[in-house]
């Protein structure tokens, strides 16, 4: 495939965002607080953090909110009233400053979210967000995308994917879908004609530090083994992990009654929670953090695969960074993949 | 830390105790929670002022509890913690031995829970200047920016739930938010909802907070959700004469004292 | 916006029936009538239905999907949901989003035996195969029957029992648990299992169909599996937590399956297959 690239002089950036801006887009971009970066809505250039290897909370919020609405119902006098969301309510969405793990990432996701029942309020705001991608230039410990099938210059997912040619330097766009050919066309002068250039330099050294098909095979036998109880006694069962990850889409439904009437919203749940699976009855399949902490590493390596074909894992490294008690799911992985089971 | 290193082994080779709870070198520079069962593990174990995790925290996990008898590294305020948690019945001398290291990086073993508690209250639980600027500022706000000031720090958060499973003091099996009839507090993140969250959850820790930080540590977004705990601390002082963790206590939210001051109420 | 799968149908509670203490059977209408005539489902089904403003609740489709016009819920006040839908008056609108699930393979099942085995509340999924099948009573042959619960009390569907066993063409025995007898009760006295063993039902040519408590479930399963029963011919429906119902939500993930879509019927062969998660 003959992909589009462009230079955009470091400068260029700027110009684009003021540009957008000008054009009424709304631009969703990685912004700092209390030392860690989440993906907000900007008005300002200067309200973009840009120097981060990877940000602390994932841009699955722009297509997956934390809480949605999926219903408004009203009791009246002839009954009951329910309506649902108009798609004409969802603003189109410019998402700055992605990583490409994270725009890998978002296949994921709509995987998830289409598989045999299409669930049309998340393709309806999927399908309004421009994804405008960064590639990675540095990568840290907790990195493993070149593990899981990414990697730091990734065009997967990007409509144009930037990648900085070395240290304070211009950028060469490429430009991959036709979303990305709209945001050219508003600053074209912006996107210079490229000479030649060789991203592949330019990327941060990723090394592979576990090989995917040997971990889940590995999974397939190791189900009753002893060692999750070993490497889940840190696990404080709290729902950080998943809340972070780019792929982790398991959610709750709760109604909330304002008198007459309320809303029926759709939120984050997180598979690591004791309530999760717990019956009513109060029987609970997954008693226990282990139980709990097997589940987190089966569905993402070994049945999300098998039945999305899919991995539910970009290798971002966020859980780990987030985790407070420091489980790294590298470190896990790799002791799977070394098993003889 | 060779001391503790030497008695965590002689304690596993001699059964005394079944698994010991310290610290291990992590990822990035870190420290994190380590259990040793097997003797020769002991060497793993590492102690110096990257170990701020609350470990008292794991001793009431039951995958941890269950093993047996536990021996713990504990730091100043994990063995704030562990008196606390001794005194609501969590934990006793039968199931936990504690390998106290004192401000100075020694290595104190403790014979029980009771000489715990007479070297704990060798010191005051003070609140750091950072932080105690921080709680003078958000006094002088009037409430409506006081509201303002948490609204915007509380919004963001996501409900993961990290500072409670951080928290030695949270180790209800069900906790409020796990009610649904009624449903406390809200499941979704949203403004109101974090706020009662956070509230509710400072309360329910007046009285037995240890001033760990644990909660503001594990906080995935840095929310500065210990100046609530830490406010609550300086209030149970200021209304109800203070409190130590103690092994007798008459616990604070559940004990009424004829003098109690009922200033604020009338 | 046309296809969002959150949106429920709206139903009219048209009658209510107190089966037992504590549980209710709601006989619910489609208030859009395109929606009744659009609307169909398979023995094996579920549903999630709502009380707005308290939530969403897992149960089976009770009725048979040979009567058209109108589908029925057998549940029992447990826990939030159920306890405000108990306290609906007939009349009342509910939501109901649905059928999900997979389905008894009742085509596969002609010419065959059916031996039904339920305990307890668990009659209700059990029912809707039971007046599929007697519906169409002459693609089968022998239909044995046997229910039980842990008092007289607790039997639901005690009008539905007295059709059954005044029909020629079924054989039901009921059952109470020891210490739950009425000084009139003149069924069988003993636990279901217990009671199977005591029957002696052949295996030949014969499809079993298991519902009832985990307790109950797994005193069953050996003692088919005794007489001759293979694995491929015994069905059970799994109860799971679950709130989306079309496996996105992940809650009722058990192993590579999910409960709400590739069950909640699974033969033993395939339960085998599965983690002990459930």
């Amino acid at each position: 495939m003959n992909i589009d690239g462009r230079l955009v002089r470091k400068e260029s950036l700027e110009k684009l965002f003021k540009i957008l801006k000008a054009n009424n887009r709304t631009i969703v971009g990685p912004s700092q607080k209390n030392g860690r970066i989440s993906y907000k809505m900007v008005e300002n250039y200067e309200g973009i953090t840009s120097e981060y290897i990877q940000t602390t909370q994932s841009p699955k919020e722009v297509a997956f909110p934390r809480t949605e609405k999926i219903l408004d119902y009203s009791k009246n006098a002839d009954g009951m009233t329910v309506k649902g969301i108009n798609a004409d309510d969802i603003p189109d969405i410019v998402l700055w400053g992605v990583r490409p793990c994270d725009t890998m990432g978002m296949g994921e996701l709509s995987a998830i979210f289409n598989w045999d029942y299409r669930d049309e309020i998340y393709n309806s705001r999927s399908s309004r967000v421009t994804v405008l991608g960064f590639s990675c230039g540095k990568s840290d410990e907790y990195c493993f995308c070149t593990s899981v099938g990414g990697n730091p210059g990734n065009i997967e997912g990007s409509d144009i994917l930037f990648t900085q040619l070395g240290e304070n330097g211009d950028y060469l766009a490429e430009i991959i879908t036709e979303k990305g050919s709209q945001v050219v066309s508003l600053a074209s002068d912006l996107f210079e004609k490229a000479e030649n250039i060789v991203k592949g330099k330019f990327l941060a050294d990723v090394p592979v530090r576990f090989e995917k098909e040997q971990v889940r095979q590995n999974l397939e036998k190791y189900f009753d083994s002893e060692q999750w109880v070993a490497q889940s006694l840190k696990c404080l069962g709290c729902g950080a992990c998943a809340y972070v990850c780019p792929t982790c889409a398991c959610f709750d439904i709760q109604d909330e009654a304002h008198g007459k009437s309320g809303s029926r919203v759709r939120c984050w749940d997180s598979c690591g929670f004791s309530l999760f699976t717990l019956h009513t009855s109060g029987h609970n399949p997954r008693e226990v953090q282990s139980q709990r902490w097997r589940q987190r590493i089966m569905h993402k390596f070994s049945y999300m695969p098998d039945r999305l074909s899919v991995y539910g894992c970009t290798g971002c490294g966020r859980c780990s960074r987030a985790c407070p008690a420091d489980m790294n799911i590298l470190d896990h992985l790799i002791s799977i993949q070394e098993v003889t089971v | 830390m060779d001391e503790l290193r030497r008695r965590a082994k002689e304690l596993l080779e001699a059964s005394s105790v079944k698994v010991v709870i310290g610290y291990e070198n992590g990822t990035d520079g870190k420290t994190r929670a380590l259990f040793i069962e097997n003797p020769a593990d002991a060497g793993k174990l590492v102690f110096d002022s990257r170990c701020i995790m609350n470990l008292a925290a794991y001793i009431t996990k039951h995958e941890v509890k269950s093993k047996g008898k536990m021996a713990i590294a504990a730091t100043l305020p994990v063995m704030r913690a562990i008196v606390q948690l001794a005194s609501e019945f969590q934990v006793n001398d039968n199931n936990l031995l504690v390998l106290g290291i004192t401000p100075e990086s020694k290595m104190i073993e403790f014979k029980d829970l009771t000489e715990v508690e007479t070297f704990v209250h060798q010191y005051q639980i003070e609140i750091d200047s950072r932080n105690k600027e921080m709680l003078d500022r958000i006094e002088k706000m009037t409430p409506s920016e006081r509201w303002d000031f948490w609204i915007q720090e509380l919004t963001p958060c996501f409900k993961c739930y990290a500072c409670r499973a951080a928290c030695p003091m949270c180790y209800c099996h069900r906790c409020t938010v796990e009610f649904n009839q009624p449903q406390w507090i809200p499941v979704p993140s949203s403004e109101l909802g974090n706020l009662e969250w956070h509230i509710m959850r400072a309360i329910h820790l007046a009285g037995r907070c240890v001033d760990c930080d644990a909660c503001y540590n594990a906080c995935p977004l840095a929310i500065p959700l210990n100046l609530l705990t830490k406010r609550m601390l300086l209030d149970a002082r200021e209304h109800f004469g203070g409190y130590q963790p103690s092994l007798k206590a008459e616990h604070l939210m559940s004990t009424y004292k004829p003098d109690d001051k009922e200033n604020f109420i009338m | 916006m046309t296809d969002n799968i959150y949106m429920p149908y709206q139903m009219k509670v048209e009658k209510i029936t107190w089966e037992a203490p504590g549980v209710k059977t709601f006989m619910l209408k489609f208030i859009n009538e395109d929606d009744q005539n659009k609307f169909s489902f398979s023995a094996g089904q579920f549903g999630e239905y709502s009380v707005y403003g308290t939530g969403e609740s897992t149960f089976c489709i009770a009725s048979s999907p040979t009567r058209k016009g109108y589908i029925e819920c057998t549940f029992r006040q447990t826990g939030k949901v159920t306890n405000a839908l108990s306290n609906c008056e007939e009349g009342s609108i509910i939501g109901f989003r649905g059928p999900y699930g997979n389905v008894f393979p009742i085509d596969e099942w002609k010419g065959k035996n059916l031996l039904f085995i339920a305990g307890g509340i668990a009659l209700p999924p059990m029912r809707c195969v039971i007046w599929n099948a007697l519906d169409l009573r002459e693609n089968f042959k022998d239909v044995t029957i046997i229910y039980g619960a842990r008092t007289v009390k607790d039997l639901v569907y005690k009008h539905e029992l007295e059709d059954w066993k005044r029909r020629g063409d079924v054989k039901l025995i009921t059952t109470v648990d020891p210490g739950g007898e009425s000084p009139d009760w003149k069924g069988e006295i003993g636990f279901v299992p217990t009671i199977v063993e005591k029957v002696v039902p052949s295996s030949a040519n014969t499809i079993a169909i298991v519902c009832g408590p985990p307790v109950m479930i797994k005193y069953t399963f050996p003692v088919l599996t005794k007489l001759g029963f293979a694995d491929e011919n015994i069905f059970t429906t799994l109860e799971n937590r679950m709130k989306c119902g079309f496996g996105k939500c992940g809650r009722c993930n058990v192993g590579k399956v999910y409960v709400c879509k590739d069950g909640p019927v699974f033969t033993l062969a395939q339960l085998n297959e599965l983690p002990d998660e459930y």
